[in-house]
């Protein structure tokens, strides 16, 4: 056992429990009371689709250098569940540490690693709790043996259960006795020859912990989100539960007392994007928020509102597919489909949130973009940003005032053919980028209503089955994502001359950044470009001719943004090579490295 | 003081039936939803509605392309085939002074329609639907919707061999707080009801039988115009009062007359015809659906109407001002709010 090597404030830990056993508690107290300690610390829940009973992990990984990425193995093991303990004790490094509830009768054969006995059943005696308490207490037991094995302060523990619980002492009280109990027992009991340790550190000073869909859903309300319909699927719900927790405190109008955002629970996820498209065509900032399979449902809604010009926003939180696939795990498996998404000639904004901030940031530029551009924006975030607590940079406040593009009400309507010498038509290009100027239900200028179809029409938005008609409009409409490319995120570069690049973006970019500085490492330099938005702005095509080779990093199984890269860049495509796969879990910097390496050493 | 000269022809809003119409339709002569979107010209137009208050919803099919041909002077939405209601429930959340008319046919709501149409009557959202039924698909030329009847006989599908959908029972069964049938070949009844539903705050369904004269007019079918003449049975007569307008009941004999007071203060009066019927109350109704069902009636009015029941709105404490109407301030929390929240994510 002495060979090991101390690891300090750089290790990770899972928890093996079962879900429904309220492990999320002890779990989220311990990543918030090391988050306090000022080391920063990411956490992934890998849990089933299912309710109570089956095997749930909670990786949590400590980085003093502010690595995010998933670790393929574990330095500690808390394991709980009988059913996953031999497989989970077969995935800890040697030299880690097995801490494991004594009530779990199998024979653990490896000796290259310290295992501790949990007495839970005598521990919460001792602690002389409500017994009725007891499923969801026993976790407080690791968490006060963690505490005094790795050094978490007892203190900022109770910070964190004081704030989980909103400060009701007769909840917090069990669990903090518990934890105290288990720690002194441990302390007493156990020797403290931990080689993994925590010390404290002041790196996240004035960072926040936010989940990816509440960032999303409060970026949306500081966007003037006024209407938003939905249906749950997993792992999108959380958004727009956000949503209806937020609107009480955020947009209710002190002047009236009414609110400003009605969110409604639709029926299922057609008529959620119904709804929605039928609000944005009124005027309202609009969005809806589903995971693959909703947005199948919403396909042909999505080719409609392509069709009539209506602002609106989807967000996309992926999960495994096709089909249910697997409902609880992550993926960027949507990204072909959302791009093609709908019959017909169409193009879709896409944009492509890489972090909590970005999540804030998209959510109200997001609907900026639509009623600028007049049309659906996809917003493909993933269970892995969705779902999980991160650390982040506090929210920022929008920079740009909110902007609800060409619309004319009934004074513009009056003064319209003073300021451009013809009658407003809804389909006219008048400015020539084109996107033409709407007008919405409520004004009552007697020139302001137009019939919207979905069906062939003029620029007077007259029927029309001509073949000029039909071509010139989806002719103009494509002009509109000219303007995108302009308007829309820009890849974010970091270019310093190299031969070799990476291309990642959204989630993948939390290994890629640790899989880049591991190449460093081993005098591989590598240029990086994250695409944030699509469609493909000129910065994306520039990178790629510069570079000799470039990696697609990403989180499904075809390697789906390299082929996007591919249509669009034909020319390009041998330089391009792919480094994806997809099997439920986040990349690694390890496999990414691996793959790479791979590659690189035929060449020579 | 100018006062307004109300010129002749017009209602008292000033405007002339014509600021009503629509295109030209494009159905064909004789045509069942020619007569309805008649009647909806009219009843706005005695309604003295501004056209521009007035939204048009509506699916796909003949019935869909029909809100084309009457408003034209009124914002429309022709979307997709069966989600017309998600569509309008969305889009009136913008202003709540907006009166939503949507244009339904039996295949798209009783077909791929069903769900949006149940969930809609079920949260009541304000707004008139008018299923314009004639048990047939009319643009892909003849299927069978499903309100036909079973053993109807179609050209080139056979025979139909399922039990067919009743739109006023599935509306009523999802709580529906405004529910009439009636017959486009009695544009009277139409227009009355037409009013009725307009002033109704909640979701007002009619279910008019509407023949498609080209495939589906056959004298033995039940959505032919011959035969709803021989097996119609009027619940009541009825006439609409509007809020102000005195009730005047000359021809109407005293005992024979119930009153409904709408929402509005709008009344609808009913004369008593052959039988008592209650149209407050919800089990009568049902029954009568029912016996109708087994009578082979085709009964017409107003089959059943709770004036106050809650809406949507009622559920959502939206203010008074149109939200399409606020301004930029209004929608975007302050810098404040974002620093304490920040504060509580520490």
């Amino acid at each position: 056992m002495g060979s090991v090597q101390a690891k300090i404030n750089d290790f990770g830990i899972t928890f093996s429990t079962v879900n429904g056993s309220g492990s999320a508690t002890a779990n989220n107290t311990i990543q918030k009371a090391i988050f306090r300690m000022g080391i920063p610390v990411s956490a992934r829940n890998i849990f089933p689709s299912n309710i109570q009973g089956m095997p749930t992990w909670y990786s949590l990984r400590v980085s003093k250098d502010g690595f995010i990425g998933r670790l393929e193995k574990d330095d500690i093991l808390v394991a709980m569940n009988p059913e996953t303990a031999v497989k989970d004790i077969s995935n800890l490094n040697s030299g880690g540490l097995l801490l494991i509830n004594q009530n779990i009768k199998i024979q653990v054969f490896r000796n290259d690693i310290t295992v501790h006995l949990l007495p839970i059943g005598e521990l919460l005696k001792a602690s002389e709790v409500s017994s009725n308490l007891n499923i969801y207490l026993a976790n407080m037991v690791y968490v006060g043996v963690l505490a005094f094995l790795i050094g978490i302060e007892i203190e900022k523990i109770e910070n964190a259960l004081d704030q989980h619980f909103n400060g009701k002492r007769n909840a917090i009280e069990p669990n903090i006795k518990v934890v105290k109990k288990s720690f002194d027992w441990a302390k007493t009991s156990l020797k403290k020859q931990c080689p993994f340790s925590l010390v404290p550190m002041q790196m996240t000073n004035g960072k926040i912990m936010i989940d990816g869909n509440s960032a999303g859903a409060l970026g949306a309300l500081y966007g003037g989100l006024q209407f938003a319909a939905w249906y749950p699927i997993t792992p999108a719900t959380s958004l727009a539960e956000a949503l209806n927790d937020f609107v009480p405190n955020l947009r209710v109008d002190p002047e009236t007392n009414k609110i400003t955002c009605a969110v409604v629970q639709a029926e299922d996820e057609l008529a959620a994007v119904g709804m929605v498209i039928g609000a944005g065509w009124a005027g309202l900032r609009s969005m809806t928020s589903t995971s693959g399979p909703g947005l199948c449902l919403m396909s042909e809604f999505l080719g409609l509102a392509y069709f009539t010009e209506v602002p609106m926003v989807v967000w996309d939180v992926q999960r495994v597919g096709p089909s249910t696939g697997m409902p609880t795990h992550t993926s960027q498996g949507d990204l072909s489909f959302s791009y093609f998404i709908s019959h017909g000639d169409k193009d879709f904004v896409i944009l492509l949130p890489g972090d909590m901030n970005e999540c804030f940031e998209f959510g109200w530029k997001g609907l900026d973009i639509a009623e600028k551009l007049q049309t659906p924006v996809i917003i493909l975030s993933d269970l892995e940003l969705g779902m999980n607590i991160w650390m982040a940079d506090p929210l920022q406040y929008p920079d740009e005032e909110i902007d609800r593009g060409k619309v004319l009400w009934e004074e513009d309507i009056e003064n319209f053919v003073k300021e451009k010498q013809k009658e407003w038509g809804r389909y006219v290009d008048f400015d020539g980028d084109g996107i033409p100027y709407r007008t919405v239900p409520g004004n009552l200028h007697s020139k302001a209503p137009y019939f919207t179809r979905g069906t062939s029409h003029d620029p007077y938005a007259g029927y029309s089955e001509s073949s000029e008609d039909w071509e010139n409009n989806l002719l103009r409409i494509k002009k509109k994502f000219e303007q995108a490319k302009l308007i829309c995120p820009k890849p974010i570069i970091e270019d310093e001359n190299k031969e070799l690049a990476i291309i990642a973006y959204g989630s993948s970019e939390m290994p890629v950044i640790e899989a880049i500085t591991k190449l460093k490492g081993l005098s591989i330099g590598v240029d990086y470009l994250r695409v944030r938005s699509l469609p493909f702005s000129q910065e994306v095509e520039n990178f790629i001719k510069k570079h000799q080779r470039l990696y697609v990093v990403e989180n499904n199984r075809d390697g789906q943004m390299k082929q996007l890269l591919c249509v669009n860049y034909p020319d390009l495509a041998n330089k391009l090579l792919s480094v994806a796969h997809s099997d439920g879990l986040s990349l690694s910097a390890q496999w990414i490295v691996e793959r790479i390496l791979n590659e690189v050493k035929p060449e020579k | 003081m100018a006062t307004l000269t109300r010129k002749e022809n017009t209602n008292s809003i000033g405007l002339t039936r014509n600021d009503y119409i629509g295109r030209p339709t494009t159905l064909c002569k004789g045509c069942g939803h020619t007569s309805i979107a008649n009647m909806i010209v009219s009843a706005c137009y005695e309604m003295n509605l501004p056209p521009e208050k007035i939204v048009k919803f509506s699916g796909i099919g003949c019935s869909s392309k029909s809100a084309a041909y009457f408003l034209e002077r009124s914002f429309g939405f022709n979307g997709l085939h069966g989600r017309m209601p998600s569509v309008a429930e969305g889009a009136l959340f913008a202003d709540k002074s907006l009166i939503g008319i949507g244009i339904s046919g039996d295949g798209d709501t009783a077909n791929i329609g069903l769900s949006q149409f149940k969930h809609l009557v079920r949260r009541n959202v304000p707004m008139v639907y008018i299923v314009e039924n004639n048990g047939v698909y009319g643009l892909t030329k003849g299927q069978f919707s499903a309100t036909a009847e079973k053993g109807l006989t179609l050209k080139r599908q056979g025979e139909n061999p399922y039990l067919p959908v009743d739109i006023a029972l599935e509306a009523i069964a999802a709580n529906a707080s405004f529910v009439a049938r009636s017959f486009a070949g009695d544009p009277k009844q139409v227009k009355e009801l037409l009013k009725a539903a307009i002033s109704h705050r909640g979701t007002s369904i009619l279910d008019i039988i509407s023949p498609c004269v080209t495939f589906n007019n056959q004298d033995f079918s039940v959505h032919s115009y011959s035969w709803v003449k021989g097996h119609e049975v009027p619940l009541h007569m009825l006439e609409f009062v509007a809020p102000r307008d005195e009730i005047t009941l000359d021809d109407f004999e005293r005992g024979s007359i119930k009153e409904v007071t709408m929402h509005d203060g709008s009344v609808i009066v009913f004369k008593k015809l052959e039988r008592e019927y209650d149209p407050t109350n919800r089990t009568e109704a049902i029954k009568m659906l029912e016996e109708a069902i087994r009578k082979n009636w085709l009964i017409t009015g107003l089959i059943y109407v709770d004036p106050d029941s809650p809406n949507i709105y009622d559920m959502y404490p939206i203010g008074e001002n149109p939200l399409n109407r606020l301004t930029s301030k209004k929608i975007r929390p302050d810098r404040k709010s974002l620093e304490l929240l920040n504060q509580s994510l520490m």
